[in-house]
């Protein structure tokens, strides 16, 4: 581990806290968006963009992703690219077939 | 650290150590070195088996109305199981005798099914059997055989050596890595004992067939498991290593070729079989909760409706598999054109010419990988986005391989060839993985492919990849290796007789496939295409396959006596470095101790200086100062 | 024998070993969980219908789960940096609360399994109940497994502390990266499965 003093992990500490009360916040919110009964579409978007938010949140703080190296980064990257690759061609594939 | 003097570590090697018990030595060691001869020796036994199940399959396709001589195929495996028990008992090696009596349990395994009347009625194969024999074959050749002995053999013995570490970066994973695969393979070897017998919807396992297959389809998806979870656990150990263990000095631009083939190929491993278990558990659920993940609604099994809930996809099982058993074919390749590159380079006694572009092209090689998958699917029923898409990609991931094979071919010119052994099966390597290539560029391209989808012309472009090729390469690397592992070197006039009776005889069983499949003739065809129009004019190659294929099998017998008889009477190295090699692993001890390197070593340059002007030597090692 | 950087951060990539190999595992896992996700889109994209996951499946429960499962991603953190401020005590509590909070979420969905069980529902009994149960199940595995490396940590291979403390923090680091990846995924099946 680099050279945290106590100050700099107090200072952690304070971001895990408000993390927390926001992925408290967005949970709240995203259950309430779904009883406004959105048709699929919306729904979907708005459900995804606040789990990405509430994802990247724990990522990005919780794991430290934030102040992580570039090979971990370099990674993620690659696998995000192959992970859209995978869910990305055989939709794809669905829409565009010879019938 | 351990007496150099005393321990080659073969097959989980059979000296008696005085210090630590044999089990944590040999057996249960974390050491490198151990686990790496460990899947080596595993990894050639399941390459047997597999091989013996093709030979008894090629019985049925040549002579499919034909009673089969049961006592010859049990021969076979009965002289290996023989020879090296024999060759162990002279030698005083308790593993070599236990390698003899694993093999005896193959001829074992051969007869109890010949002699089945149930199982080969008046002597012929049932086609139920022929579908299990030709299920496991694929299954057993690339999982439990290829893989093993180029990643987890060369790539566990070499990798940690060449990039200078003491070993693995996570040692007692190592071994869990080994353990797992190993009960992989029991998991598999199991399922020819049970009811309904072992699985026989294809190594691709395509749904719904799968998923109504007997019970062994299901103990083949456990057994997945089991080597999918060996290979993520070696494939982040593989990386940590290269990544972090390289000695000071060893920049990534001047690692052997082989660890950056290694490098590629865990990321392959790690990325690629996670949706291939994703896709296990959903066939597991179809399998045993009833589930319909694969099964379409309204599916009728021999004229009833199926009580499922249907509305599932088969093709969701076709694009989860392809997406990690395209990449896996690269998986195949890829160690053995590591594996080339240094035998190449040494026996040259000159540079790789283009290491530059051969790192650039495997990286690019392993990221197309991941999207040319479809190709194997062209016959689904896609529209023309989604074909041109991924017959232009297919078309660009041809041009990394070429780049590939050029610079290895560049090589040899103006080289003071040396013809080691080795070096033969490296020489031969080249056209055999250019034919292996060309003829792919056929499927590859939806239009020609519609005729070529699964015809036997499919088997002979991915054998000639991964027989003459891929295994090939793993000879070469066998011969290679072998002093330093062991202090002793093969016999060369053994080798020649192995290369080239397997050189003859393999092109013996693969090109007449190339010819049968432009006829037309469907591939798992119980009896080699006896009853079908298509196969009428080319029936005639059955028999000089079939043949060959035996004589193959034959031609691997001075191999394997060779292997165990020198491991005490080979001529004995005259230095640590007996192929005068540069790179990091041929400047230890022989073999290397445990920590592997006596001093920490510090790396110069780069990984092939050979014949540099004015040195002292024909080669300067990488840690020489 | 001494392996290289594994405490120590390697300069050049400014990482110790352990810290790489987890997220490479992290991203293997990535594409697991990503795989059933893009079969879950596949199936549902394809399908003539499919139900609304809030109609069939218990929201309530699934919200306090995600609330247990956040909260036990603050503990395992807070554990963590308990050990990085040489609290071993503070570092106790922190992981206790994190493996009761991993049980509490197992209970909770053990609540919810046997509920509908005991109404003869079983993944068998359409593609909506076949994703459902296929992925919370599999969720419900790595959660298991968190637990028993936690409670490792937490019990038996805590011994590290008096001998190795800077090791055993890097252990603790990486096994809560592993724990919070599967709270992220829970993020992502929550309103997946349940709200949609």
């Amino acid at each position: 581990m680099e050279h945290t003093t106590t100050e700099d992990i107090k200072k952690h500490v304070r971001s895990y806290i408000l993390v927390f009360v926001a992925l408290l916040a967005l949970t709240v919110i995203t259950v309430g968006v779904s009883y406004l009964h959105l048709s699929v579409v919306p729904a979907v978007i708005l459900a995804l963009m606040i789990a990405s938010i509430k994802g990247a949140l724990v990522a990005s703080y919780f794991m430290h992703l934030i102040s992580e190296k570039k090979l971990v980064y370099f990674t993620l990257v690659l696998t995000a690219v192959f992970l859209i690759t995978l869910v990305a061609l055989p939709l794809l594939g669905y829409h565009d077939n010879i019938e | 650290m351990q007496n150099v003097a005393t321990a080659p570590h073969h097959g989980e090697a059979a000296h008696h150590e005085e210090r630590a018990s044999f089990w944590r030595t040999y057996v249960f060691s974390v050491d490198h070195k151990v686990i790496g001869i460990q899947y080596m020796m595993t990894g050639l036994i399941f390459l047997f088996l597999g091989f013996t199940l093709m030979m008894l399959m090629r019985w049925q396709i040549a002579y499919p109305t034909k009673s089969i001589p049961g006592e010859w195929f049990t021969l076979l495996p009965g002289a290996i199981a023989l020879i090296s028990i024999i060759v162990g008992l002279i030698s005083k090696r308790k593993l070599t005798i236990l390698f003899g009596v694993l093999f005896g349990g193959i001829a074992w395994l051969v007869w109890s099914m010949v002699s089945d009347e149930t199982l080969f009625p008046q002597g012929i194969m049932l086609p139920e059997l022929y579908n299990s024999f030709g299920a496991m074959h694929g299954t057993i050749m690339v999982f439990l055989g290829v893989v093993p002995i180029a990643v987890g053999g060369f790539g566990n013995y070499v990798v940690p050596l060449q990039v200078g570490a003491p070993d693995m970066a996570f040692p007692k994973l190592n071994m869990m890595s080994y353990w797992s695969y190993f009960a992989g393979g029991i998991v598999m070897l199991s399922s020819f004992f049970i009811p309904g017998g072992a699985a026989n919807s294809g190594w691709t396992s395509y749904p719904p067939l799968s998923d109504i297959a007997t019970t062994g389809q299901t103990v083949w998806l456990f057994g997945m498991v089991f080597l999918i979870t060996s290979s993520l656990l070696g494939s982040v150990n593989f990386i940590v290593t290269i990544v972090q263990l390289r000695a000071k000095g060893l920049t990534f631009m001047r690692l052997p070729f082989f660890v950056w083939a290694q490098l590629v190929t865990s990321f392959l491993l790690l990325l690629a079989f996670p949706p291939l278990e994703a896709a296990a558990v959903l066939q597991l659920m179809d399998r045993l909760a009833g589930t319909s993940f694969f099964l379409p609604s309204g599916l009728v099994i021999s004229g009833q409706v199926l009580d499922v809930s249907g509305g599932g996809s088969p093709l969701l099982w076709q694009h989860l598999f392809w997406f990690l058993a395209h990449p896996e074919v690269y998986v195949l390749i890829l160690p053995a054109m590591g594996i080339i590159a240094e035998v190449i380079a040494n026996n040259t006694r000159k540079p790789l010419w283009g290491y530059r572009s051969l790192v650039f092209a495997a990286v690019f090689l392993g990221f197309m990988s991941f999207i040319v998958w479809a190709h194997h699917m062209f016959m689904t029923g896609m529209g023309t986005v989604i074909s041109t898409f991924f017959q232009t990609t297919t078309m660009i991931i041809s041009i990394p391989s070429v780049i590939i094979l050029s610079a290895l071919i560049i090589s040899l010119w103006g080289g003071s060839i040396r013809f080691t052994v080795p070096m033969l099966f490296a020489v031969a390597f080249l056209p055999m993985f250019g034919i292996g290539g060309l003829t792919g560029l056929p499927l590859g391209l939806a239009p020609t492919d519609i005729h070529l989808h699964d015809t036997y012309y499919v088997i002979g472009h991915f054998h000639y990849v991964v027989a003459p090729g891929t295994i090939f390469a793993l000879f070469a690397g066998i011969y290679y290796w072998y002093p330093k592992a062991t202090g002793r070197l093969m016999n060369t006039t053994l080798g020649k007789i192995h290369f080239w009776g397997s050189l003859a005889c393999m092109n013996g069983v693969f090109f007449p496939m190339l010819i049968q499949g432009l006829a037309g003739v469907s591939r798992r065809l119980y009896d080699g295409g006896a009853q079908y129009a298509h196969a009428q004019n080319v029936l005639q190659w059955n028999e000089v396959m079939s043949v060959s294929a035996w004589l193959l099998a034959i031609f691997q017998l001075p191999f394997i006596f060779n292997f165990f008889w020198s491991l005490k009477k080979g001529k004995a190295v005259e230095s640590d470095n007996p192929w005068g090699a540069t790179t990091l692993e041929w400047q230890t001890p022989t073999p290397p101790p445990h920590g592997n390197f006596l001093k920490v070593p510090e790396v110069f340059r780069g990984p092939y200086e050979y014949s540099v002007p004015n040195a002292p030597k024909d080669f300067l090692a990488q840690n020489t100062p | 024998m001494q392996i290289p950087y594994t405490v120590a951060a390697r300069p050049d990539t400014g990482l110790h070993n352990s810290k790489l190999g987890i997220w490479l595992f992290l991203a293997s896992e990535v594409m697991l969980f990503g795989a059933l996700f893009s079969s879950y889109i596949l199936l549902r994209v394809a399908a003539p219908e499919w139900p609304h996951g809030s109609l069939l499946l218990n929201v309530p429960l699934a919200f306090l789960n995600t609330v247990i499962l956040i909260g036990s991603s603050v503990t395992m953190v807070m554990s963590w940096a308990s050990l990085m401020m040489k609290d071993f005590q503070k570092y106790r509590r922190y992981m206790g609360l994190t493996i009761l909070c991993g049980f509490g979420f197992l209970i909770v969905k053990g609540f919810e399994y046997t509920a509908k069980f005991s109404h003869g529902i079983f993944p068998s009994e359409d593609l909506f109940y076949a994703t459902y149960f296929t992925l919370t199940g599999l969720h419900g595995l790595h959660v298991i497994g968190g637990i028993i490396v936690n409670t490792y940590f937490w019990g038996p291979g805590s011994r590290m502390w008096k001998t190795e403390p800077e090791r055993f923090t890097n252990r603790v680091e990486v096994a809560g990266l592993y724990w919070h990846f599967v709270d992220l995924v829970w993020i992502f099946l929550f309103p997946t499965l349940y709200l949609l």
